[in-house]
């Protein structure tokens, strides 16, 4: 169990960055792409310049090498030795540290487990799934016992069944190992379902750093709000209990049914991509679904974004150019909006000091 | 592990096919060389030939290649070729190797040595020969260094390029894993620069063999070349294809034999054989 700590850390790439992650922490670096995030783990791992300091348990490793950094890094194209078979792709960290072939080979098998590949352990990495290369090159940076782990996007090349699966797996054998780890992802869902706190990283900068919820909640300024998809926040009153987990919430005068997590509910938030429009009244319950009448419109080139004034609020959404030009939705029209059930985020208790 | 047998049947099967999974013994494949020899005999002995074309039959060139085999003409000069193209070819691979693989790795190393062996890499083995004629007088030592100076520059440059070509992203993944750079360079980069390596050792091997001969018939009075060129002074059209057929088959031999060792080496992580 090991600290981690960066002090103002700066290169081509990084403008001052301070981060301080506790043992055992997950802290996800969430933004666009080329914002400086794998500059950021190559760093920590000593692989590129810096100035600054990065400190594991208060010791500054500044003038140390990668190789004695005890970092285990996952890099993104997972770069599995291809002329070595999984066993040995596994042990390589161990053969080079000079452990005795005895302790390697239960330290492989330990990890074999860990990950579920034993009965891959003879194969070479050209015969593996997607799936199975992560886990073998997940393996490999555990296996020296490194202190901090990093993970770049592990898994950004996989389908999107495997990558939920191996999402949990990873969550899993992360809190059990309880290693310090930075991970990085420009998902928001991936960052909110795997991170004990999310630091948003934007040109080189950490813009925010807080609880999924706190960020996504109380974006610190534009610049996460705009990272994030500037989502609708509305005020919650008043909570219903219904069946199937379900609670109702009235939020400025709308009922809005969300998934029931904890008896409080304060705000809920949810992105203008997760709202969607019907010109028509929309089939099915009235749940969700509400009356509302255009009061702006931006279009840019891609996607259209939609103010939709219901009642005293107005919620935007946000949809392709092409489907918005199809509906031909204009100014003062009146028309249905509809809020995805699963995608509404709910904030169960007041992180800044927003009058309430 | 597979049987001598096996092995000798796939080693074989390569002067066929580069694809031995599909084809595991020679057979058919060689099947057009035989028509090919039939046809020739054929035309010969029925005087097709049109005009005065010196063509002996292949029976009689067949005959000849045992008599000069049986009064050690042909295995003699055949042994002095050989010798050379091994110890040239072997010390200039070696060599190449060495400085490609300190130039791969090195960038200051390839930055004083690149601009060097630019310039000389260029030039036909061959263009070497009346220098080091003066240089080193008509003796053993001259198709040796020709030999080597074809080997070299070739090896040292696919060398650097295989090194060179490996995706820094290893490097830089051992590195975490805690090895120490000779480590990384010796079990991560060097494996992964083989196939580059080899086919720069491929090519040379057959090239060597191009060169000694064009070396002996210049210059040095024993050796292929040199029976070759004694052959055209008394028109003996029967020996001197014998020795192109020598020659034929000698670089096919040493092409093979990298594919073979290549093959056999880098195969099994890139999918070709079954691990």
């Amino acid at each position: 169990m090991s600290t981690l700590e960066l002090r103002d850390v700066r290169n081509y790439a990084l403008h001052g960055v301070s981060l301080k992650v506790a043992s055992g922490e997950l802290v996800v670096l969430l933004g666009p792409n080329g914002a400086g995030k794998s500059t950021l783990l190559n760093t920590v791992a000593g692989l590129i310049e810096y100035e600054g300091t990065i400190a594991v348990d208060g010791t500054p490793m500044d003038n140390s090498p990668p190789q004695q950094r005890e970092v285990g890094y996952l890099f993104q194209d997972l770069v599995l030795f291809p002329h070595l078979d999984v066993v040995s792709n596994i042990s390589y960290g161990l053969r080079a540290r000079g452990w005795p072939p005895n302790k390697i080979k239960r330290r492989v098998a330990e990890l074999l487990e860990l990950v579920r590949i034993k009965d891959l352990a003879s194969c070479y990495p050209w015969r593996l799934s997607g799936g199975e290369k992560q886990r073998v090159a997940l393996a490999r940076a555990l296996a020296p016992f490194p202190k901090i782990l990093l993970l770049d996007e592990p898994l950004s090349s996989m389908d999107l069944q495997t990558a939920k699966y191996l999402r949990s797996e990873i969550k899993h054998i992360q809190r059990s190992l309880g290693i310090t780890t930075l991970y990085v992802t420009h998902e928001l869902q991936e960052a909110e379902e795997l991170a004990d706190r999310i630091a948003v990283v934007v040109e080189g900068r950490i813009e925010q750093i807080g609880e999924p919820q706190e960020v996504f909640f109380d974006p610190a300024n534009n610049t996460v709000l705009q990272f994030l998809g500037a989502p609708n926040i509305l005020e919650c009153q008043q909570v219903r209990h219904l069946s199937h987990g379900l609670v109702e919430a009235m939020c400025s005068g709308m009922p809005i049914v969300v998934p029931e997590e904890g008896s409080k509910i304060n705000r809920i938030a949810i992105l203008p991509s997760d709202v969607y429009i019907s010109p028509s009244k929309p089939p099915g319950p009235m749940v969700n679904r509400f009356r509302g009448v255009i009061s702006e419109i931006r279009a840019f080139q891609d996607i259209a974004r939609v103010c939709i004034a219901v009642g005293v609020n107005q919620l935007w959404a946000e949809l392709p150019s092409a489907l918005f030009e199809r509906m031909g939705l204009r100014k003062s029209q009146e028309v249905y909006i509809i809020l995805k059930l699963r995608r509404i985020r709910v904030d169960p208790c007041m992180y800044s000091a927003l009058p309430h | 592990m597979r049987s001598l047998r096996a092995e000798v049947i796939l080693a074989l099967s390569f002067f066929q096919m580069n694809n031995w999974k599909k084809i595991k013994r020679p057979g058919w494949g060689l099947l057009p060389i035989f028509i090919f020899l039939a046809m020739w005999e054929a035309i010969v002995r029925l005087n097709l030939m049109p005009g005065q074309l010196l063509l002996p039959p292949f029976s009689v060139v067949i005959r000849e290649f045992f008599e000069l085999t049986s009064t050690g003409v042909l295995t003699q000069n055949f042994f002095h070729s050989l010798v050379r193209v091994l110890i040239g070819f072997c010390a200039g691979s070696v060599a190449g190797l060495i400085v490609g693989i300190l130039m791969g790795w090195k960038k200051v190393l390839n930055d004083t040595f690149s601009p060097i062996i630019s310039l000389l890499y260029p030039i036909p083995a061959l263009g070497w020969l009346p220098l080091l004629m003066l240089w080193i007088g008509i003796n053993e030592a001259l198709p040796i260094v020709i030999i080597f100076i074809c080997s070299f520059f070739p090896i040292c440059y696919n060398t650097t390029a295989g090194i060179k070509g490996v995706n820094r992203n290893f490097v830089q993944v051992a590195r975490t894993l805690g090895a120490p750079d000779p480590r990384i360079l010796l079990t991560i980069v060097l494996p992964l620069a083989l196939p580059s390596i080899f086919t720069g050792l491929r090519l040379e091997a057959g090239m060597a063999w191009r060169v000694i001969i064009a070396a002996e018939m210049v210059a040095i009075p024993t050796g292929i070349g040199a029976l070759l060129m004694r052959a055209e002074s008394l028109i003996r059209v029967d020996i001197i294809i014998v020795c192109l057929m020598v020659l034929s088959l000698m670089c096919l031999s040493f092409e093979k034999f990298f594919q073979y060792l290549e093959e056999r080496i880098t195969g099994k992580w890139t999918g070709h054989v079954d691990s």
